[in-house]
């Protein structure tokens, strides 16, 4: 009896061991050890006071969703807040004066980080005057990170505007990229079966501002946004077979894009050298990896194999490998090449069917789709450590996950579940944890993060 | 009580010790070993076991077709009789028995076989409910008249080679389409290539695409025209069923032919 149990002990550590090597591929993305931040509600004087609620949730809520910080417990907050640099007062003879650093650096707060500030109305706009604060300095200059002026209009929105500038710089003052700002590229699915017809459409990274880009009444899918954000590539039926399309973001207008003579040309991405990767059928051949330009001329031909080949992915970093789904080993599987198609190799281990492949904006990791160890059909996304081969799952069999795209700011993915019983877009930081629902109204997929 | 505590705990600690080293000394990580107590229960020889097996539907005409669907577990072996033979553990096929028919699913396993059958009842067609030829296609709208002659082929699952009953399907279409020209020598026909809702709909695009190629292919070595027939993917984005069945799938796992504009 006691063997056995030393038996079953000895099994869960060697368990837990290989399970915290796997774990490794996604603690270096968010770090395990998060610095605290205490964001005590800010207040105005005057008639921006009707704002501050929805200014002091936003801020905090952009805080803790940055999967940067730590948040200091609100209960533990002193009674007294700063509002301005001036308010703090150094202790004099080890005598308290007032206001101090220690106040929320100390016990029970024990934050590093403090946003200090307020609003006023001024003509009409919304001005805030914030502040980020290391508690851990000895003095007040030493202390102030920084200090900025915020204007918007005197609104809901405007304040929203605010604490969104307000977090990315306090971001950005750590050395950390944000989301705020950046948009999401989905499709809209209207309709059933044999008459379904597919959409696309653009929203904000929080799920705000949805709208409609395309109006081709036929099928438009497959979404891809240029590093800079300023072009849609996606693949439509609207001229009968399936076409590559490019739009300009800022107009909304169709560019002209030159399609290869080929039945069919689809699922496009930008490379990070101003061109596109896409697939397309290949006389006498399944379809094949390609390159062109942005306008669909100088077309390169990237794979020659004889199994289906789509979705090349190339690497943001290096510019030059390209992950892509193939079926030359039978499943669809992830692999890993070069720029010119050499040196192809397996990612993924060859069981359950694997797609999706999206590089992580540093290019050291990959997010896909896999159904490893459920159902055909069941994917669920993990992210790979892509020198290691070392794999994470982030969801667990809640449905259909599919089609993950990283955020600009390396740590949050956006994918697409059937979890709530309709196909729709949900957001998670990079460790599978803090899920959010985007969108609800329809049937909503096949996410791409822009810019 | 209290020593008998005080030893887990350096038992635990020695373990942890062992348990820290492992990272150094094994540097790919081992693949889980299944958990030991479910082995334990669960060690016992493997049991085949039919979820089910089903046909549909149960009575056709002569000449119509009937598709089988099954699924079986924990089988070493399966196959289906008379005239299928050895099949995957889950799957479906098209049958065109020209009568009555019970087929037979056999899953063998060290620990135990199980069986069960299915019926296809097969009925004479009414002598004399359609028109003769001749008479109906004087006047018959090139959309009727596929809809009538040329059937829809269907593939395996994440396959695209013509199937067995694939083959006598797409010989009678050669013989229909050749049959079609004849009477709209301008007409052209589009071979859709479509995908059951499982796999990625990218990579469904890319199957759907060699589905309707090797229709095409296999229609053009029977005489058809290669340039009457054009081809084109719809990958899953259009499903003639959406239910998350085997009977299902098999629906959509098709190539169709419809006039092209």
């Amino acid at each position: 009896m006691k063997l056995l149990h030393r038996a079953l002990t000895l099994f869960l550590l060697a368990a837990a061991c290989a399970w915290a090597q796997q774990a490794d591929a996604v603690i270096k993305i968010i770090s395990g050890k998060r610095p605290k931040i205490a964001v005590p509600d800010m207040r105005a004087g005057d008639a921006a006071q009707g704002f501050m609620t929805t200014f002091n949730s936003t801020l905090f809520a952009d805080l803790q969703d940055s999967a940067v910080f730590e948040m200091a417990a609100k209960s533990f907050y002193p009674v007294d807040i700063p509002q301005r640099p001036t308010d703090f007062r150094p202790p004099m003879n080890g005598q308290r004066s007032g206001l101090w650093l220690t106040d929320w650096s100390n016990a029970p707060v024990e934050a590093q980080y403090l946003t200090v500030g307020f609003a006023q109305s001024r003509e009409s706009r919304f001005v805030l005057n914030g502040w980020l604060f290391n508690v851990n300095q000895p003095d007040v200059r030493n202390a102030q990170a920084f200090g900025k002026l915020y204007f918007a209009e005197l609104s809901n929105d405007g304040a929203k505007r605010v604490a969104h500038e307000f977090a990315a710089d306090i971001l950005a003052h750590l050395g950390f990229k944000s989301m705020f700002g950046s948009k999401i590229a989905y499709v809209r699915t209207n309709g059933r079966g044999n008459t379904q017809t597919k959409e696309i459409w653009i929203m904000d990274w929080d799920g705000a501002n949805k709208r409609q880009l395309t109006h081709h009444n036929s099928i438009s899918s497959f979404p891809a946004v240029s590093a800079d954000g300023t072009r849609l590539a996606y693949t439509s039926y609207v001229k009968g077979n399936p076409q590559l399309m490019m739009m300009s973001l800022e107009t909304g207008r169709i560019l002209p894009f030159l399609n290869p003579r080929a039945t069919m040309s689809s699922l496009p991405d930008f490379s990070r050298d101003g061109r596109v990767v896409f697939t397309s059928t290949a006389a006498g051949s399944p379809m094949q990896l390609f390159s062109s330009a942005l306008d669909g001329t100088g077309l390169k031909r990237i794979t020659n194999s004889r199994s289906i080949d789509v979705e090349p992915k190339v690497n943001p970093k290096t510019g030059t490998d390209i992950v892509f789904v193939s079926g030359r080993s039978g499943p669809q599987q992830i692999y890993l090449m070069g720029a010119d198609g050499a040196d192809a190799t397996r990612l993924t281990d060859g069981t359950g069917q694997a797609s999706n492949p999206s590089w992580h904006p540093e290019g050291q990791h990959v997010a896909f789709a896999w159904t490893k160890g459920y159902d055909p059909g069941n994917f669920n996304i993990f992210v790979m450590d892509v020198a290691k081969r070392q794999h994470t799952q982030l969801t667990r069999g809640a449905g259909r996950n599919e089609n993950p795209s990283w955020a600009p700011d390396g740590r949050h993915i956006v994918f697409s579940s059937n979890r709530s019983g309709t196909t729709q877009i949900y957001t998670m930081w990079a460790d599978g944890t803090n899920v959010r629902q985007l969108t609800s109204e329809g049937r909503n997929g096949n996410p791409a993060w822009g810019k | 009580m209290k020593r008998q505590s005080s030893k887990w705990i350096i038992l635990i600690c020695t373990l942890l010790l062992i348990a820290s080293g492992c990272k150094k000394k094994t540097p790919p990580p081992p693949p889980p070993p299944p958990p030991p107590v479910k082995a334990a229960v669960e060690a016992a020889k493997p049991v085949a076991r039919i979820e089910f097996f089903q046909v549909e539907p149960s009575s056709i005409q002569r000449g119509q077709s009937a598709t089988l669907n099954w699924k079986v577990m924990g089988a070493d072996s399966v196959s289906i009789e008379p005239g299928i033979g050895t099949v995957p553990a889950q799957g479906s096929r098209q049958v065109y028995p020209s009568d009555s028919t019970t087929y037979t699913l056999s899953a063998r396993a060290a620990g135990s076989n199980d069986s069960r059958t299915a019926r296809v009842t097969v009925t004479e067609p009414p002598a004399s409910t359609a028109p003769p030829p001749s008479q109906q296609a004087k006047d018959e709208p090139l959309v009727q008249m596929l809809e009538r002659l040329v059937s829809d082929s269907f593939y395996d699952y994440d396959k695209y080679d013509v199937r067995e009953d694939a083959r006598s399907t797409l010989t009678r279409n050669a013989d229909a389409l050749k049959q079609i020209f004849a009477k709209y020598p301008n007409a052209v026909i589009t071979v859709e290539g479509h995908c059951d809702e499982r796999g990625s709909a990218e990579y469904n695009l890319g199957l759907g695409d060699r589905r309707s190629a090797a229709a095409r292919d296999f229609l053009v070595q029977l005489g058809v025209p290669a340039d009457k027939l054009k081809t084109i993917s719809y990958g899953k984005e259009r499903q003639q069923c959406t239910d998350a069945t085997e009977g299902c799938y098999q629906k959509n796992r098709r190539a169709h032919f419809t006039a092209a504009q």
